[in-house]
């Protein structure tokens, strides 16, 4: 055992970092700053991280899920306000699927709830929603057909802001139609695929979850030390001092939950990867709720004010929460791994 | 930093074949104690355990071997802690912060007299740092030791010391400098028990189990002056080396305990889902959601030490963690048995009486966050 990240994968995250922290969003009107979004999206693709998950030998990934979730996090931390869980996802749909990488920017169609993939089956469900759409065309949904699940597509109109201010979503027209990907070699997805799919999507919720909380604690850390009230930082009262204190030690158990989580993607069965991985993600969902609501109760008034950085932390813990679930789904995951429950027919 | 290899959860050859032989080795000897925190059976049982442990190789195995120790990286322990709540065995004794503060402070001669009888169990000790006034502030003590030629006179109280009735030896605080400022006037002794100016009281917990805990009277107590661990005024960093490890999951194998419990909780489940509705059953989730993390936290920070990262203020992050999980592991195991139990049945209450201590020994929560926001936080002084 020894699961420090290696000299590679220490590289990949400083230069995950620095493209970041050099066009990533630093205050809440940077968001609206399109000509930085768009060359910030630009050293993104240039970086090919987007492609981690797409296969240079028959299924196997160009790079781990530990990769992918090194980026995750940098990209959490510095709420990137560019693509890149929808396109992963959508990759290793691709890739478990064997069919071939998407000519144009793509991402993945999730259910109501984002529990799960959305199922097309005749007609696009109501309230079908693709996640993490900004700049994509299309969106993957699974087709049942014989032996498991077909990937189609269907194509995205307008991206609408939704929750997350830095990956809106994007509404499927129920009138959309699912065009059956035409791809040849490719076989349908089994069980066991999904699973493994839902565990890198866990894996990397996880992983922008620690980004995320990493940036919030900074953030309040910050603030705490700056802001002045009877004479003295509010920093140095101990009621704050043990708020963050506590934001700090969630954060940091989430990490070693989510580090496991993205090494067990690719290293253990389908089977128990999702329950490594949905262990992780009721424990970090649950401490990212309370680091971002942390965050903005240390901030006062302030926090409380759209200008504020906060709750775009709040937002987009939020965001990733929600997709593929949250603490309930994820602890009936864990209890049906224990053969606690049905699971209530979770992958 | 940074390893050559990528991250990587899974035994490496020789640390499967470690783990294999432990296995085979508890299919044969696993005493089937209760659980450690609800009966007085076990504690009976604790020493036997340890040596039984030790003599077939499975404790103390990272410690140098000039003390008993095989010299194994850290991670063999975690693979101890593992195979032991697996079978559930009871959890590797823990008293490992006893022999990192004295490997760390004491000269050759102490460490040779008393650290191969700490390590191979056949010396039962205690740690009388906590006195009625002098708690969460510890350098507030007044027990005190006084020279008489080769010799120091102790006088002085102290309480909640685990383990106190069945030690024969307790490393003391005790001053021995009212001159100088009072974190420096306190020195540390290897005291003999089993003396006749040592009175020992068991101190019952609240979940009713006698064994562990108790105070300890010290009235012209006797040590050789030949026994003082460190210098004289060398308790204090002594007592900080040892609170620091005790704040350390790794060193005391809670997490295999926690694992163990948690392991029974689940058998009890399984084996009437029926009874129990879906309340009860959340809180099992989280118990086992928040034990696997804790497991996975002490593998990162082992692995973290491979870049000779020493410990740290970490350690106070990891202590909070773990109290977290134990309080987790409580709450399910109360929801799950409940406050109904009665006589031999109530051993889930207990649990959940048990873990309250957590928050508090090895120093409290308040003062784990208090560290966090000083030393890892950098936050302003209060």
């Amino acid at each position: 055992m020894d699961v420090r990240l290696s000299s590679e994968q220490l590289a990949l995250r400083d230069s995950v970092a620095q493209v970041v922290d050099r066009l990533g969003p630093h205050t809440v009107r940077d968001l609206d700053d399109t000509e930085r979004a768009a060359k910030f999206d630009a050293a993104v693709a240039a970086a090919g991280w987007r492609e981690l998950r797409v296969p240079v030998e028959g299924r196997v990934p160009l790079a781990s899920g530990v990769e992918a979730a090194v980026v995750a996090e940098e990209l959490g931390r510095g709420l990137a306000d560019t693509p890149f869980l929808g396109p992963t996802l959508a990759a290793d749909l691709r890739r478990l699927a064997g069919a071939p990488p998407a000519g144009t920017a793509e991402t993945v169609a999730f259910s109501r709830s984002l529990l799960a993939a959305a199922v097309v089956d005749g007609g696009v469900p109501p309230g079908t929603v693709a996640v993490d759409a900004r700049g994509a065309t299309c969106a993957l949904v699974l087709v049942p057909v014989v032996g498991g699940h077909a990937l189609a597509e269907v194509a995205l109109g307008l991206v609408a802001v939704g929750t997350d201010l830095t990956r809106p979503g994007a509404a499927i027209d129920p009138a959309a139609v699912a065009t059956p990907l035409d791809s040849p070699g490719s076989r349908p997805l089994a069980d066991d695929d999904l699973s493994a799919w839902t565990a890198l999507g866990l894996a990397l919720d996880c992983a922008d979850l620690v980004g995320t909380m990493r940036g919030a604690v900074g953030l309040a850390v910050g603030y705490a030390s700056d802001r002045r009230q009877f004479d003295r930082p509010i920093g140095s009262f101990q009621a704050v001092q043990h708020l963050l204190a506590d934001a700090h030690v969630v954060m940091d158990g989430s990490r070693s939950a989510a580090r496991h989580a993205a090494w067990a993607v690719d290293a253990l069965s389908p089977g128990d990867a999702l329950a490594a991985a949905a262990a992780a993600k009721a424990y970090c969902a649950r401490a990212a709720r309370t680091v971002c609501e942390t965050t903005i109760q240390v901030h006062g008034g302030t926090g409380n004010t759209w200008e504020c950085l906060a709750h775009v932390f709040l937002r987009r813990a939020l965001l990733s929460t929600d997709v593929l679930g949250g603490e309930g789904a994820n602890l009936d995951r864990v209890l049906a791994h224990h053969g606690i429950g049905g699971g209530r027919g979770l992958r | 930093m940074g390893s050559a290899v990528a991250v990587d959860f899974a035994d490496a050859p020789d640390e499967r074949e470690f783990r294999l032989r432990l296995r085979a080795w508890l299919d044969e000897h696993n005493p089937g104690l209760p659980a450690s925190s609800t009966d007085d059976e076990y504690w009976a049982g604790q020493a036997a355990w340890h040596q039984s442990l030790f003599d077939s190789g499975f404790f103390g195995v990272t410690w140098p071997t000039d003390i008993g120790g095989q010299d194994l990286a850290s991670v063999y322990d975690v693979i101890v802690d593992e195979e032991l709540a697996g079978a559930g065995a009871p959890a590797r004794p823990s008293l490992g912060y006893l022999v990192e503060g004295i490997l760390e402070h004491a000269d050759d001669d102490v460490q040779a007299r008393f650290l191969p009888g700490i390590v191979n169990g056949r010396d039962r000790w205690c740690q009388g740092f906590s006195e009625p006034d002098a708690g969460s502030d510890l350098a507030a003590l007044r027990t005190r030791a006084d020279r008489d030629g080769d010799e120091y006179v102790v006088t002085g109280h102290k309480v909640w010391t685990s383990y106190s009735d069945d030690a024969e030896w307790c490393l003391v605080l005790a001053r021995t400098d009212h001159e100088v400022a009072r974190h420096k006037g306190i020195s540390a002794f290897a005291l003999p028990m089993r003396q006749p100016g040592v009175e020992q009281r068991p101190l019952p917990m609240i979940n009713g189990i006698t064994k562990e805990f108790g105070e300890v009277l010290f009235d012209g107590a006797r040590v050789p002056a030949a026994n003082m661990i460190g210098r004289p005024g060398e308790g204090w960093p002594l007592a900080m080396t040892i609170v620091s490890h005790e704040r350390e999951p790794h060193e005391l194998g809670f997490a295999g305990r926690y694992a163990k419990q948690v392991k029974d909780l689940v058998a009890g489940v399984c084996a009437d889902p029926g009874r129990f509705g879906a309340e009860q059953v959340r809180d099992l989730a989280w118990a086992i959601v928040e034990s696997e993390m804790l497991r996975l936290h002490v593998c990162r920070r082992l692995s973290d030490r491979l870049d000779g990262i020493v410990h740290g203020p970490e350690g106070s992050v990891d202590k909070l963690l773990m109290t977290w999980t134990e309080q987790a592991v409580g709450h399910a195991a109360l929801s799950i048995g409940g406050a109904r139990a009665t006589g031999s049945d109530d051993t889930l209450m207990k649990v959940y009486l048990y873990s309250r201590a957590q928050s508090v020994m090895g120093g409290t929560s308040q003062i784990q966050r208090n560290l966090v926001a000083s030393r890892i936080l950098h936050l302003p002084a209060s």
